[in-house]
C-alpha cells in the first residue's frame, strides 16, 4: 500500500499528516544538527582549506599519517568484529537464561559507558604490561599486548562492548520463542534453528551494532593512549597525531588529519547504512 | 497414524496442568480438543507434538511409543496461532524450509524443494505468491502459508493451535470450511485446539471437551450437545439454564411442587436440573410446571430471550419464546423443560464447574 502510494506520487517534501507541528519541529531539528554538529565539522574543512591542495596532500600522503589512520581504522574495525560475536554471545546468556547475578551482568555491561576512559586505558595498561596480572602470564608464551596494536585491539574492545550487547538485547529479547519452535517441529536442530533462524533476524541489529561500535572507536582517544605505547608507525593512532600536531602549534595539520577522518568515516557509516537499508528490505522489516 | 495417549499427567512447576489424560485419535480423523482458557488442550497438543514432556505417562504414534522422541524426531506438522513465519525467508523458502534442513541424505534437491513448495502453495490457494514475505500478506494468507510450511514435510500427525483464533470472523469461517477440504483430500491425522464451541463442533469428527486439566466428554458433536455427561459440558456447550431441586423417589421437585419430570436413575437429595433455553413447552395452567416471573427479556435473532425469577428464592433461568409471544414485565409464565438432565451434588459439582 504504502510502495504504490509513494512511487504514485513521487517524492513529496511535505506528507498529509494529523500530527501537528512538522514546520516546527523540522525547522529545530535543522537548527540543532546545525549547531552542534555541521558548524564544528565545517570548520574543519574550512581550516583545512587554508592548506591549499598542494598543502594538503603533503600531509595526506605523509607516511607517519597514513599508518596512523591504517593503525586506527584497521583496529576499529578487528575490535569491532570481535565485539559482534562476542557481544551478541553476552546479549544471548542475558536474554536466554536466568541465573543469580544476571542483573550485576547487566549492569556491568554498561560500564565501559561510565568510566572514564584515561581510567580505563590506565587499567587495561596496568593489567597487560609484561609485569602486570594478565600480562605476566602471557609474556613466557612471547605474547606482547601492552604497548602493541593487539593493546589497542583491548582497549577498543572494552569501550565497544555495550554498543553492540545494548542493541541486540533489545530485539533478541522480541524473538518469537514459537519461531523457534516451529522450525524444530520441521526438523531443524538446534544450530540450523541459530544459524538459519535467529542470526538472521538478528542481522539489522547486529550491524547496527557493529558500526556504533566502529565508529566508538575510531574516534577513541583516552583510553587507547595508555596502553599503545604511542610507536610511531607501529600504535600510533591517527587521535593521537592530531594532538601531537595541535601541542606544535601545527593546526592546519591537525585538521587536516581530522579532516580525512571525517570522510573516511563518513563513508564507511553510509556504506554501513546502505547495507542496513538492503537487509531491511530483504528481510521485510518495514518498507 | 493412530495417536494415543495413556495416563499423560503434566506439571509446571508442581502445578497440575494436565491430570492423567488418556485420548484415542484414530487414523485420519479431524479432532478438536475444546475448553476454555487453562483448560489444560494446548499443553495437551504441545505434549503430542513434543514440545512439552510428560510428567508422567506416554504419547503413541501407532505402535510406537513417541515419549523419548524430540521434537524433531517426531515428525509432526504444527500450526501456531501467531502463524510462527520466518519473515526473514519468503513465502516459499518458509514452505521449503523443512525439506531444507534435512539430512543431506534424505534431503531432495533444490529444484524439488521448489516444485513441492509451488504444488503445496496451490494446494492452500497462494499460487503466485511465493515470492513474497509474510509481512506482505494478510492473516489469513499467512495462516495458509504456516499451513503449507507445516504439510510440507509429511507429518504424521497435523497440529494446530487455535488456528484461526488471530482472524476476523468472517477469514475465520472460509479458513474452516477450507480446513475441512483440506483435510478431506489429504487424510492427515489432524488435531486443532480451540476454544470456539461453534468452530469445534462445525468442523471436527469428533470433540474433546476439556476442563481443569481433565478431559469431560469425547463425542460427536451431536453426543457433547445432545447428551452432556457433565454439569460443564451442558454449562460450556450451547446454552443452558440450571436450576436446584432435589430428587424424590424419582420424581424431581422445585421447593414443595412436583415438576412432572421423572429421574429414575437419579439418586435421591440435591440435584441441579439442566436444560436448553429453546428446549421448553409453554403451559397455561400449573399442575407440575416450572412457573416465575418475567424479570428481564431481550431480542436475541430471532427469538426472545425471556430471563424469569423462579419462587421467591431469586434463582434466575433464561428461556426462548417466540418473538410474538405477550410477555410483558411482571407477567407469569409456566413451562416444562422438553429435554433435560439432573445432575446430583449440585453443591460439589457447582464447584467443580
Amino acid at each position: 500500500m504504502a510502495a504504490t502510494s509513494l512511487s504514485r506520487s513521487g517524492w513529496q517534501f511535505r506528507r498529509p499528516s494529523i500530527i501537528p507541528g512538522f514546520g516546527l519541529t523540522l525547522g529545530f531539528t535543522i537548527a540543532y544538527l546545525t549547531l552542534i554538529i555541521l558548524i564544528p565539522l565545517a570548520g574543519i574543512v574550512w581550516r583545512t582549506s587554508g592548506l591549499g591542495f598542494q598543502g594538503f596532500w603533503a600531509i595526506a600522503s605523509d607516511q607517519r599519517v597514513q599508518r596512523a589512520l591504517e593503525i586506527s581504522f584497521g583496529t576499529s574495525f578487528i575490535a569491532a568484529l570481535i565485539n559482534v560475536v562476542f557481544g551478541t554471545l553476552v546479549a544471548w546468556v542475558l536474554v536466554r537464561y536466568h541465573f543469580p547475578g544476571r542483573r550485576i551482568v547487566d549492569a556491568a555491561v554498561d560500564l565501559p559507558f561510565a568510566l572514564p576512559t584515561a581510567v580505563a586505558g590506565i587499567a587495561l595498561a596496568a593489567i597487560y604490561a609484561p609485569n602486570g596480572w594478565v600480562g605476566q602470564l602471557l609474556a613466557p608464551l612471547g605474547i606482547k599486548v601492552a604497548f602493541t596494536p593487539v593493546g589497542i585491539v583491548v582497549a577498543l574492545v572494552f569501550i565497544g562492548l555495550p554498543f553492540v550487547v545494548r542493541t541486540v538485547q533489545p530485539v533478541m529479547e522480541e524473538i518469537d520463542r514459537e519461531v523457534e519452535e516451529a522450525a524444530a517441529t520441521l526438523g531443524a536442530n538446534r544450530f540450523q534453528t541459530i544459524s538459519r533462524v535467529i542470526l538472521p533476524g538478528l542481522a539489522p541489529a547486529i550491524l547496527t551494532g557493529f558500526a556504533l561500535a566502529f565508529a566508538r572507536a575510531v574516534g577513541e582517544y583516552g583510553s587507547v593512549i595508555f596502553i599503545a605505547g604511542n610507536i610511531p608507525f607501529v600504535s600510533e593512532i591517527a587521535p593521537l597525531l592530531i594532538v601531537i600536531r595541535l601541542e606544535e602549534f601545527d593546526y592546519q595539520g591537525a585538521t587536516a588529519i581530522a579532516a580525512i577522518m571525517l570522510v573516511l568515516s563518513f563513508a564507511m557509516l553510509f556504506v554501513i547504512n546502505l547495507i542496513q537499508a538492503w537487509s531491511r528490505r530483504r528481510y521485510g522489516y518495514g518498507v | 497414524m493412530d495417536v494415543s495417549i495413556r495416563n499423560v499427567r503434566k506439571e509446571f512447576d508442581r502445578y497440575p496442568a494436565l491430570h492423567n489424560v488418556s485420548l484415542d485419535i484414530r487414523s485420519g480423523e479431524l479432532i478438536a480438543l475444546l475448553g476454555p482458557s487453562g483448560s489444560g488442550k494446548t499443553t495437551l497438543l504441545r505434549l503430542i507434538a513434543g514440545l512439552e514432556r510428560p510428567t508422567m505417562g506416554a504419547v503413541h504414534f501407532g505402535s510406537e511409543d513417541a515419549s523419548h522422541h524430540s521434537v524433531q524426531e517426531r515428525n509432526v506438522g504444527f500450526v501456531f496461532q501467531h502463524y510462527a513465519l520466518f519473515r526473514h525467508m519468503t513465502v516459499a523458502e518458509n514452505v521449503g524450509f523443512g525439506l531444507k534442513v534435512r539430512p543431506a541424505a534424505t534431503r531432495p534437491a533444490t529444484s524439488e524443494i521448489r516444485r513441492r513448495a509451488d504444488e503445496l502453495l496451490d494446494l492452500v490457494q497462494l499460487s503466485g505468491l511465493g515470492k513474497r514475505y509474510p509481512n506482505q500478506l494478510s492473516g489469513g494468507q499467512r495462516q495458509r502459508v504456516a499451513l503449507a510450511r507445516a504439510l510440507a514435510i509429511e507429518p504424521r500427525v497435523l497440529l494446530l493451535d487455535e488456528p484461526f483464533g488471530a482472524l476476523d470472523a468472517q477469514v475465520r469461517r472460509e479458513l474452516r470450511r477450507w480446513l475441512r477440504e483440506i483435510h478431506d483430500t489429504t487424510g492427515h491425522t489432524t488435531v486443532f485446539v480451540t476454544h470456539d464451541q461453534e468452530e469445534a463442533l462445525e468442523l471436527a469428527d469428533r470433540v474433546v471437551v476439556m476442563s481443569q486439566g481433565r478431559i469431560e466428554q469425547v463425542g460427536s458433536a451431536d453426543d457433547v450437545y445432545d447428551r452432556p455427561n457433565s454439569p460443564f459440558v451442558y454449562g460450556f456447550i450451547g446454552d443452558s439454564s440450571a436450576l436446584p431441586v432435589h430428587v424424590e423417589r424419582g420424581q424431581v421437585w422445585l421447593k414443595d411442587r412436583a415438576l412432572g419430570l421423572s429421574a429414575p436413575e437419579a439418586s435421591d437429595g440435591e440435584a441441579m436440573l439442566y436444560f436448553r433455553p429453546h428446549d421448553v413447552e409453554l403451559l397455561d395452567g400449573c399442575g407440575g410446571c416450572i412457573a416465575g416471573t418475567v424479570a428481564a427479556s431481550r431480542r436475541v435473532a430471532g427469538t426472545r430471550r425471556v430471563e424469569l425469577e423462579i419462587g421467591g428464592e431469586q434463582h434466575r433461568v433464561e428461556i426462548e419464546l417466540p418473538v410474538d409471544h405477550p410477555a410483558a414485565s411482571k407477567s407469569r409464565i409456566a413451562f416444562r423443560p422438553k429435554r433435560w438432565k439432573v445432575f446430583s451434588q449440585p453443591v460439589e459439582a457447582a464447584k467443580a464447574a
